[in-house]
C-alpha cells in the first residue's frame, strides 16, 4: 500500500482540484483522505454519505471551581499565556488564550482548577459518488491540535486501506509548512507538489521542498496555471530539475477548473482533455511509487 | 486601528489585497503592514523597502541538566503535551511538542530543567515612505506558527502603535489564523466566489462570529463562480465593501510581484472604498 500526499505550500494553487481529479482517474480501490482539516473541500466534489463518525477530543481547557477557589492568585502568577484574568479580586480563565498546559491546575493549593477535554472536531468515514471511501474531518473553528487530527484521519484511512487490500491512499494536504503539513507527510511514499507560475507560488514551493527533503520522501510536481508567467514557469522547471523532482504535468490556466467546481465535478470529469492529462499524472504516480 | 486581512481558503487574494491596501493607505498616513502568514510569507515579494531592523526569534524549551536530577518523574507527570519523557537513565525533551508553558521547569524540585531559547524564525522590518513593513518567517521544519505570530504582533504593538495596522493572515481557521486576528478591530475577509471559496468563507464567518469580531467582505475574482457569497452576506447583514474583478492582467501583475493599486483606475477606486470604510469604522 502506497501513500501519496498532495501539498502546495501556497494556498489556492489548485491542490484540491488536482486531488479530486486524481481521485477520479485513480485505481479502483484507492482510499481518499482529506487532511486539510480546517478547510476541508474534497467533500464538495465527492458528495460523501457518512458511514460512521466519531468526535475528536484532544485539547484541554482550564476550568475554575469557584466553590473551592480562595482567590489566592497563584494561577495568575504562573500562566505564560495571559489566560488567567483578574477582575475585582476574582480570577477568570480566558478560554481563547488558554493553551491547555495544565500548569495552573498543578499549582492551585485548593485543587480548584480542573482540565476539561475539549471537542476539537469530528472525524468522518464516508462513501463517495466515485465508489471510493473518503476519510475526512472538520476541525472546530479555532481549535488546537489540527496536526493530531490530521494524523488521526490519515491513520484511520491507512488502516482501512490495509484491511481492504487497497493499493493507494491519496491524501489532500493543507497549505503552509507547519504542524498539519508535517503531520500529513509522516510515512508518505510520494509527495505531489502543486504549484502555480507566480513569484509567490514559486517562493512557497521552494520552502515546502526544503521541508519534504527533511523527510526524504520522493517528489513530483504539477505546474498549474503554467501560462500566467512564462519566466517564472521556466524558473520553476529549472528548480525542480536541479532538485531531482519529476515534472508530472504542466496545465495552462483554464476556465474548466472553476467551471468544473461550479458544476460539482472534478476537472478530470468536466473536460476530456484534462481527463487524459490526469490519467497521465496517475500513471506517473504509479511509476514513482514503484508499482508499475 | 488594526485591520486583519483573512480568508479561510488559501489563494483567495489576501496578500494581493493586504499589500495593495497598505501601500494605498500609506500615501495618506503612516501605515504598517505585517505578514503574519509566517509559514509562507509572500508580502515581501511586493514591498521593496529599506531594511531598518532584523532579528532572530526564539521560543524557550526545557533542557535537561543531569547534575541534581533524581529522575523523580515530576516533569513527565506535569507535561500535558508529552514533550518530556523520563527514560531509564535520563530525561528526554521533544522540542516540537513543547508549548513553552514552563510547568516542568518551574515545578521540578531540583531545578533540573532550565529553559533555553531555540530559534524558530526571523523578523525583518522594512521602511518605504510612510509604510513600515514587518515580515516574520518561520524556520523550515518548525511546527508551531503561533509563538512567532504572537511575537510579530508584540513587535508591531510596541514599535508601531500609532500607525494604522494592516495584517496579512495565514489561511485556514485553526490556531495560526485565530492568533493572527486576535487583536484586530476589524477583520476584512477576502472571499473568492467559487464553491471551495464559499465553503471556507462560511467557516471563517462562523469562527469570527464566535470571536465577536467586526467583519466586512472584499470579493476578489468577482465574476468567477456564482452569487452564493453575496446572497449569504446579504442574508447575514455582512457588509460587502469592495469587489475586485476576475481579470487576467491582475493575475499577471501578481505573478511578477507587482503592485496594482496605482496602475488600474478600478483598483484605485476599490482601495478608496476600503479605506473609507476603515475610517468610518474607526470613528
Amino acid at each position: 500500500m502506497k501513500e501519496i500526499v498532495v501539498i502546495s505550500g501556497k494556498g489556492g494553487t489548485g491542490k484540491t482540484s488536482v486531488t479530486v481529479s486524481l481521485a477520479f482517474v485513480s485505481s479502483e480501490k484507492t482510499v481518499l483522505a482529506d487532511c486539510d482539516v480546517d478547510a476541508s473541500d474534497l467533500p464538495l466534489i465527492l458528495k460523501p454519505e457518512t458511514v460512521s463518525q466519531e468526535d475528536f477530543y484532544s485539547s484541554e481547557l482550564a476550568v475554575i471551581d469557584y466553590g473551592k477557589c480562595t482567590d489566592c492568585g497563584k494561577c495568575f502568577g504562573i500562566c505564560k499565556f495571559n489566560a488567567i484574568e483578574k477582575k475585582d479580586g476574582k480570577y477568570y480563565i480566558n478560554s481563547l488564550n488558554c493553551e491547555g498546559c495544565g500548569y495552573c491546575s498543578h499549582v492551585c493549593p485548593s485543587e480548584a482548577i480542573s482540565m476539561v477535554k475539549q471537542k476539537d472536531g469530528v472525524l468522518r468515514v464516508s462513501d463517495t459518488r466515485l465508489g471510493k471511501r473518503l476519510f475526512h474531518a472538520e476541525l472546530g473553528p479555532g481549535a488546537e491540535n489540527s496536526g493530531k487530527l490530521v494524523a488521526k484521519v490519515k491513520n484511520t484511512a491507512k488502516k482501512y486501506a490495509r484491511e481492504n487490500g487497497s493499493d493507494y491512499v491519496l491524501v489532500d494536504g493543507s497549505p503552509g509548512i507547519g504542524c498539519p503539513v508535517i503531520s500529513s507527510l509522516s510515512g508518505a511514499d510520494l509527495v505531489i507538489l502543486v504549484t502555480e507560475t507566480t513569484l509567490s507560488g514559486f517562493h512557497d514551493l521552494k520552502r515546502v521542498v526544503e521541508l519534504v527533503k527533511k523527510f526524504r520522501i520522493r517528489m513530483g510536481c504539477v505546474i498549474n496555471k503554467a501560462d500566467i508567467n512564462s519566466e517564472v514557469c521556466a524558473d520553476i522547471k529549472e528548480f525542480i530539475g536541479s532538485e531531482g523532482i519529476e515534472l508530472m504535468s504542466e496545465i495552462n490556466y483554464t476556465e474548466d477548473f472553476p467551471g468544473a467546481i461550479s458544476s460539482g465535478l472534478s476537472p478530470a470529469e468536466y473536460s476530456p482533455e484534462l481527463k487524459r492529462e490526469f490519467e497521465s499524472v496517475w500513471n506517473k504516480t504509479m511509476k514513482l511509487t514503484g508499482d508499475k | 486601528m488594526k485591520i486583519a486581512i483573512a480568508s479561510g481558503k488559501g489563494g483567495t487574494g489576501k496578500t494581493f489585497v493586504a499589500t495593495n491596501l497598505a501601500s494605498y493607505i500609506s500615501e495618506h498616513e503612516s501605515t504598517s503592514l505585517t505578514d503574519l502568514d509566517v509559514e509562507e510569507p509572500n508580502s515581501a515579494l511586493f514591498i521593496k523597502g529599506d531594511r531598518i531592523f532584523s532579528e532572530e526569534k526564539f521560543k524557550v524549551i526545557p533542557e535537561w541538566d543531569r547534575s541534581d536530577c533524581t529522575l523523580c518523574g515530576k516533569c513527565q507527570d506535569v507535561c500535558n503535551f508529552h514533550a518530556v519523557l523520563k527514560v531509564k537513565n535520563g530525561i528526554m525533551v521533544f522540542p516540537e511538542l513543547c508549548h513553552s508553558c514552563y510547568a516542568c521547569s518551574e515545578l521540578c524540585p531540583y531545578s533540573s530543567l532550565p529553559m533555553k531559547p531555540v530559534r524558530i524564525g526571523t523578523l525583518n522590518h522594512y521602511r518605504k515612505g510612510k509604510l513600515d513593513f514587518i515580515e516574520a518567517k518561520l524556520d523550515i521544519g518548525e511546527e508551531q506558527a503561533v509563538p512567532l505570530i504572537s511575537q510579530a504582533g508584540d513587535y508591531v504593538n510596541y514599535h508601531l502603535k500609532n500607525n494604522i495596522s494592516v495584517c496579512d493572515c495565514p489561511p485556514g481557521t485553526a490556531c495560526p489564523a485565530i492568533e493572527s486576528v486576535k487583536d484586530a478591530d476589524l477583520v476584512l475577509l477576502v472571499a473568492e466566489p467559487t464553491a471551495y471559496g464559499f465553503h471556507d468563507f462560511t467557516l471563517m464567518v462562523k469562527a469570527m462570529t464566535g470571536l465577536k469580531k467586526k467583519i466586512a467582505v472584499i470579493i476578489n475574482k468577482s465574476g468567477i463562480g456564482n452569487d452564493d457569497t453575496l446572497i449569504f452576506c446579504e442574508k447575514n447583514s455582512i457588509p460587502v465593501i469592495a469587489k475586485i474583478p476576475h481579470y487576467r492582467k491582475l493575475a499577471v501583475c501578481y505573478s511578477k510581484g507587482e503592485l496594482v493599486y496605482d496602475r488600474f483606475g478600478f483598483m484605485n477606486s476599490e482601495m478608496e472604498k476600503i479605506y473609507s470604510y476603515i475610517k468610518e469604522s474607526a470613528e
